[in-house]
């Protein structure tokens, strides 16, 4: 990707304005978690809008146990070098140097995530401090703003990585969009004053949500997706759109998968054509019930 | 010389945002300033109900995919013919040019000119920048790069609107306008005015 065009020396980089703006372009899209440069060539011809580069997906960061960290740098520079589409990385939750080393190697977004073992219980990286933008999870409206206040230009909501299994996927984004229809209802300063106060944010960001009746920045969805229709379902709940993990690397025929979830994403509300796409796909991962995963072993209360 | 918001005499009448991906809705909501009525197209035979079309910014390989999937390129390039007009902001540069070096994908290929992808570098070379857009008057058009293209050549009868340095960021053949930027990311509408304008040239 070598670039001879230069802007204006008066050109300003790394602003809010550039970081939710790329989220913008990522709207009604696909994002692939992805292990190998092939992966990522599979994800970009299926149509995805941006991958994730990942050592694991998050099915087998699970079984294997143990602390999981920042990829190698390697795997990411051979997955940026094999696409085009933007290439996203994780972080620790807390681990600014991490996200330094993600900056310097020169990924799109960094995903500050539970997905990974946190580094700090205390504190989430300031995103403010960085030119590239952060995307953070979140179960409910008063971390996603918890997140945004810190800097971050784009939210997920969390489900459960790794499960296949849509359940709390859809617990945290209705609580995330019913928290911001409760916001837009109170109407009175005071308590608006008193929601500030209890989701430890500043009463603008407050009157913002609930002024527009939106985020500030752009919400997708993740943990859990693994058909056709669980990404509809995500979208028609008020998703802008999906990440998907282990859905597609873990299935059948990945590749048709993958391209199917990206048509009913985009088609969502077109019930005949996200049940063309999911005909004759193969087997979907084989998912895990909630009630299997010990609390412990949770990755979605990692964060606050 | 710029006609007053809402005044339709010289505005197109119903203008389309490709609606596959990317971000038509802030399209949407600019042309909804203008009062112009706007409706975000998925099908092809939605074509036929517009007289201008914006292709919005977003992923080009991820747009041309869907789109070619669901007849709407070739559909798109009969109303191209037929005059209608098509205004690509990024993303959307990239699928109306007929040149997109290195790009396997599926494109409309619609305006005569080389266009070079992600041509500043990665996100982190984003950028936001003042430009002198001539057709838009003396005032300085605030705009917004991100992952951006350039256009490296221009054919004949195409007019360059609008360079950063060096690189050309805005140019017009006939009734198809195509920008690097993202002018509908900020609240000046001057852009869009001259777009829905050129459909009464």
């Amino acid at each position: 990707m070598a670039s001879q065009s230069t802007p204006d020396k008066n050109g300003s980089k790394g602003t809010w304005t550039l970081k939710t703006g790329l989220a913008q372009m990522l709207k009604g899209g696909v994002i692939m978690d992805v292990v190998t440069p092939e992966h990522a060539k599979i994800a970009e011809e299926a149509g995805a809008v941006a991958v994730m580069a990942l050592e694991r997906v998050p099915a087998d960061i699970r079984a294997a146990g143990g602390v999981a960290r920042m990829s190698d740098p390697d795997i990411i520079h051979r997955i940026m070098d094999a696409v085009t589409i933007p290439v996203m990385a994780k972080c620790r939750i807390g681990h600014f140097v991490e996200a330094q080393v993600l900056e310097a190697i020169g990924v799109d977004y960094i995903d500050e995530s539970e997905v990974l073992t946190p580094a700090d219980l205390k504190h989430h990286v300031d995103k403010h401090a960085f030119k590239v933008p952060f995307v953070c999870g979140a179960r409910e409206l008063g971390e996603a703003l918890r997140r945004i206040n810190e800097g971050a230009a784009m939210i997920r909501s969390k489900g459960e990585a790794g499960t296949g299994n849509i359940v709390e996927a859809v617990t945290h984004i209705r609580a995330i969009t019913e928290g911001i229809r409760e916001l837009s209802d109170l109407g009175l300063m005071a308590k608006l004053e008193a929601k500030a106060e209890e989701y430890r944010v500043p009463l603008e960001l407050i009157q913002q949500v609930a002024t527009d009746g939106k985020l500030p920045v752009v919400l997708f969805c993740a943990g859990g997706i693994a058909t056709p229709a669980d990404a509809a379902l995500m979208m028609q709940l008020g998703a802008e759109g999906n990440f998907v993990g282990s859905g597609i690397f873990k299935s059948a025929d990945p590749a048709r998968r993958a391209k199917a979830i990206v048509e009913a994403t985009t088609h969502f509300r077109d019930a005949k054509l996200v049940a063309d796409v999911s005909r004759g796909l193969g087997e979907a991962m084989r998912g895990l019930s909630l009630e299997s995963i010990p609390a412990q072993e949770r990755l979605a209360p990692r964060g606050w | 010389m710029h006609p007053a918001v809402g005044d339709r005499r010289t505005l197109t009448a119903r203008a389309g945002v490709l609606g596959l991906q990317g971000d038509f809705a802030e399209h949407l909501a600019t042309l909804d300033r203008l009062g112009v009525e706007a409706v975000d197209v998925r099908r092809p035979e939605q074509l036929d109900e517009i007289d201008a079309l914006i292709i919005p910014g977003g992923e080009s390989t991820t747009i041309g995919k869907l789109a070619q999937q669901y007849g709407i390129i070739e559909k798109l390039r009969d109303r191209a013919a037929e005059g209608m007009p098509v205004w690509g902001t990024c993303a959307g540069a990239i699928f109306i040019a007929k040149d997109v070096p290195g790009h396997p994908h599926p494109l409309a290929s619609l305006m005569d000119v080389t266009v070079e992808r992600n041509a500043f570098g990665r996100q982190v070379d984003s950028f936001e920048a003042d430009l002198d857009v001539p057709v838009l008057g003396a005032d300085p058009f605030h705009a917004v790069f991100i992952r951006a293209p350039v256009i490296t050549r221009v054919g004949p009868g195409v007019e360059v609107l609008a360079r950063t340095g060096s690189s050309v960021v805005a140019a017009r053949q006939g009734r198809l306008l195509a920008t690097s930027f993202h002018p509908e990311l900020t609240h000046d509408e001057r852009f869009h005015r001259y777009f829905l304008s050129l459909g009464k040239s």
